[in-house]
């Protein structure tokens, strides 16, 4: 048994893919390339695939992490990688595979922060003010499901970037990505008062523990 | 409003970048993308014809439809011709449209349907009448078929409700009666034939006529007895054909295996491959049964390398081996222990539909299952021995008591049986019978596996469909299936027992929408303006907008549904023709109210239709590609001088 390491891109349609149905994706993946992934025993046996973090419906990203362990199957890790490729859904792209230890701790308890660009589909007037007035707050009280909870805390930086090709304001946030403390890019928009709907959102980095 | 801002024809780079800021905000955006593994885009500025093959319901349902499937499949194969899909947005994706002005658009190219040439409906079930017209508004085609020129796309349906297409007779063009698999090439044909010179909308639905299972309803008027009784139709025009036989094809041509991968969950996430199509049982309520003769296998060898290339194509995890009545597959042994073989132990599940009841048919779910064992379903229909020799689906209680104690006994913990309330025979010791015999299944399931053991029993109310042996027969009234309903929901309780059953209402619906003549068109556009849509759907269903709908339109619900017919009485629907005779349909009918039985027609021929009809067809194809008997070949007649 091999333990793998998938990093990848989620584009394009797979964008609206849920957590659960993108592990279906993989499965199916593996199926079509006929690599012999391994199954929990049980009633009901599901193929061992951890993603190291749920990715919001609707987000693309350019850093999905994945462990997958595979049986034997006499193929190289080129090989391996090479069949992969060939058999993946539009949207899925692989960026990275690498072989770790089985004992490797699990991907979903290492992640600390998640790095997101935003882009923002209409124009915002004062958008450096209105970022300068959330990072000067203390605190940002705000309700999800519910639940009130302080935003502030979640958000590590909040920054402009350059502008896309077609000359769309952009943003760069990097918030905490842990069980119970996740700081939601949606949630950073509402609080600049600017439509979420109105953004496209990418993950483009991980930050694990080290 | 809607009309306006399409107008403007939007582009399909329009169409993507409105549908990016709805997107976010629907349920289950997934549904409306498309791009998903295996979907064909074809350079839309290099065919001669374009096709949208819509399914009116959700993607998540229209996805697992095999139909639709076949003839995406088809279509594409054609170097000059494109095929796309669409589907119908749910409630909140409808507003979200409207509000931003989005057409109805394919998921493939993302072109508003309005640019089609050839629009297509898939219409397997009654309930997607509304659906259809709400699809073609969306799009901003016309609804009725004579308010469109040459400018709109051509509007045809097929599926199993195109048998009777009269109360859609106002909104589509033409209607594939029968089987699509080369109906479709001629349509195609046609429509390039007519587009390459400067034809009249006429030219083009006569030429439509002129195909062999085409029928063009506008070509056709219906008269009505002074007591609103259907009389006769009279066709228009001479190449009108009057009976419009319905089109089947002489082999079964190899099934599809490059199936769409969804990127969301859909109702059937598995590989459909058909192993049979046709039933021989003769079950008298079956519509299906009687309408897709003659019955047609599939070899062995193409049915596994089929299954073989769709698992490598889409990494599916289901196998579903697709036919009406499983069991009658003349090889299925030989099948399954193929399927075994090739398939075990790759963490697949094989779903095996529709076995007959009796010990084998464990003995085969045995063989094609892994691990992995939920439910077993059969459908007796019927508890008492006398109701399922009205139907024809005999089979003794204590052959089923038999085969459910192998299901618990080889490790089935849910046995799950269907039952069907609601003929006119039936006495509440009739229904009373289904929850004793539920009882006493559930007992032996308690001996074999104990508390583990469930039962489940769907009970679906019966419907006489057109072109059955009961299509003389009344619907039970509501009053009388409210009254069996209740006795079964309150006797079947306890622990293990579970009881699921379809609401009155829903059945009326389907009963009016399939016996229904050209004058219930008028009933689905006014229930369509009061918000009907999604009618098979419960949180959208409204009886008051259908019954308003029939106030509206001056008709009677009980007209279609009440009466027993006479012997005498022309059906709205025999125009359509299945080829099977009349008076076999009605020979049936008389030997179900003796309660006499019909034998499976492997064991000898009834003369139902087809085979007289198609004896050339027959004759071309000799052996057992069909299980009618062979037809001695033409003799051939001595000219001498």
């Amino acid at each position: 048994m091999i333990r793998l390491r998938l990093t990848f891109a989620k584009t394009d349609a797979m964008r609206y893919t849920s957590h659960l149905d993108l592990h279906k994706a993989w499965e199916r993946t593996m199926r079509r390339a006929d690599l012999p992934l391994i199954y929990n025993q049980g009633f009901n046996p599901r193929p061992r695939l951890q993603l190291a973090a749920a990715l919001p419906l609707g987000f693309t990203s350019r850093c999905e992490l994945m462990d997958t362990w595979l049986g034997e199957n006499g193929r190289s890790l080129d090989q391996i990688r090479v069949a992969l490729e060939g058999a993946l859904p539009p949207g899925l792209r692989l960026l990275e595979m690498q072989p770790v230890e089985l004992a490797e701790p699990a991907l979903q308890t290492r992640v600390q922060a998640a790095e997101y660009t935003v882009t923002l589909l209409d124009p915002v007037d004062g958008l450096e003010d209105r970022l300068d007035g959330l990072l000067r707050a203390d605190s940002l009280p705000r309700e999800r499901r519910g639940k009130p909870y302080d935003l502030r805390p979640l958000i590590e930086a909040l920054e402009p970037m350059p502008p896309d090709e077609a000359g769309r304001q952009r943003l760069r946030m990097l918030l905490a990505a842990q069980e119970g403390r996740t700081g939601r890019p949606e949630e950073v928009l509402a609080a600049l008062d600017y439509d979420p709907s109105a953004a496209r959102i990418e993950r483009t980095r991980l930050i694990f523990v080290s | 409003m809607l009309k306006e801002l399409l107008s403007e024809r939007l582009t399909p780079a329009e169409v993507t970048s409105r549908l990016e800021r709805i997107l976010p905000s629907v349920q289950k955006p997934g549904r409306y993308t498309g791009g998903e593994l295996n979907q064909v885009v074809k350079d839309w500025d290099s065919v001669r014809t374009r096709v949208a093959l819509v399914f009116p319901d959700l993607y998540d349902l229209g996805m697992s439809n095999l139909g639709m499937t076949i003839l995406y499949d088809q279509l594409n194969r054609r170097e000059d011709t494109l095929a796309e899909r669409a589907f119908c947005p749910w409630s909140d994706m409808e507003v979200a449209m409207r509000k931003a002005g989005l057409p109805l658009y394919s998921l493939e190219s993302k072109h508003p349907l309005s640019d089609f040439d050839i629009i297509g409906f898939s219409l397997p079930y009654e309930t997607l009448y509304t659906n259809t017209l709400n699809a073609l508004d969306l799009a901003g085609i016309p609804l009725v078929s004579v308010e469109r020129t040459t400018e709109h796309p051509l509007v045809i349906a097929g599926g199993h409700t195109a048998f009777n297409p009269e109360p859609m007779h106002a909104f589509i063009d033409a209607f594939a009666i029968g089987e699509g698999e080369e109906v479709i090439h001629d349509i195609v044909d046609s429509h390039q034939a007519w587009k390459a010179g400067s034809g009249s909308r006429a030219d083009l639905l006569h030429g439509l006529a002129r195909i062999w299972g085409v029928y063009v309803p506008s070509l056709y008027v219906a008269h009505y007895h002074p007591n609103g009784a259907f009389a006769r139709i009279e066709s228009l025009w001479e190449g009108a054909p009057l009976p419009v036989q319905k089109r089947i094809v002489a082999q079964l041509p190899p099934p599809p295996t490059r199936f769409i991968v969804p990127y969301v969950d859909t109702v059937h996430n598995r590989i459909p491959i058909e192993i049979m199509r046709g039933c021989t049982r003769g079950c008298r309520f079956c519509h299906a049964g009687m309408i897709t003769r003659p019955v047609r296998e599939r070899p062995v060898a193409e049915i596994l390398a089929a299954v073989e290339q769709a698992i490598a194509q889409t990494g599916f995890e289901e196998i579903g081996l697709l036919s009406l009545s499983s069991s009658d597959y003349t090889h299925i042994i030989d099948l399954v222990q193929t399927v075994r073989e090739h398939f075990l132990g790759r963490h697949l599940s094989v779903s095996l539909p529709s076995l007959r009841i009796e010990t084998v048919s464990v003995d085969l779910m045995d063989a094609v299952m892994d691990e992995r064992r939920s439910g077993f379903t059969l459908a007796p229909e019927a508890a008492t021995e006398r109701m399922r020799r009205i139907i024809n689906k005999p089979v003794s209680t204590a052959q089923l008591l038999e085969t459910a104690r192998a299901i618990y006994a080889r490790g089935w913990p849910t046995l799950k049986l269907y039952f069907m309330i609601g003929h006119p025979s039936e006495t509440l010791e009739d229904v009373q019978a289904i929850v004793d015999l539920c009882k006493t299944v559930l007992a032996i399931g308690r001996q074999e596996i104990g508390k583990r053991a469930n039962l489940h029993a769907g009970v679906s109310t019966f419907v006489p469909k057109p072109h059955t042996p009961f299509q003389w027969v009344p619907c039970d009234t509501r009053e009388n299936i409210l009254a069996k309903q209740a006795l079964l929901r309150r006797q079947m309780r306890g622990a293990g027992l579970k009881l699921t059953w379809t609401k009155p209402d829903e059945t009326l619906l389907e009963a009016w929408l399939s016996r229904g003549d050209r004058r219930m068109a008028e009933v689905v556009y006014r229930a369509w303006q009061r918000g009907a849509r999604f009618d098979a759907w419960k949180e959208h269903f409204s009886m008051p907008a259908w019954l308003a709908a029939f106030d509206e339109a001056g008709l009677d619900p009980a007209f279609y549904t009440d009466r027993p017919r006479p012997a005498f009485e022309v059906f709205p629907w025999e125009h359509i023709s299945t080829t099977l005779r009349k008076k076999f349909l009605f020979d049936e009918y008389m030997r179900s109210q003796i309660a006499e039985t019909t034998h499976d027609c492997r064991e000898g021929c009834f003369a139902c239709g087809i085979l007289p009809t198609f004896a050339d067809l027959r004759r071309e194809h000799p052996g057992d590609a069909w299980m009618c008997p062979q037809v001695s070949p033409k003799k051939r007649v001595a000219v001498s001088n």
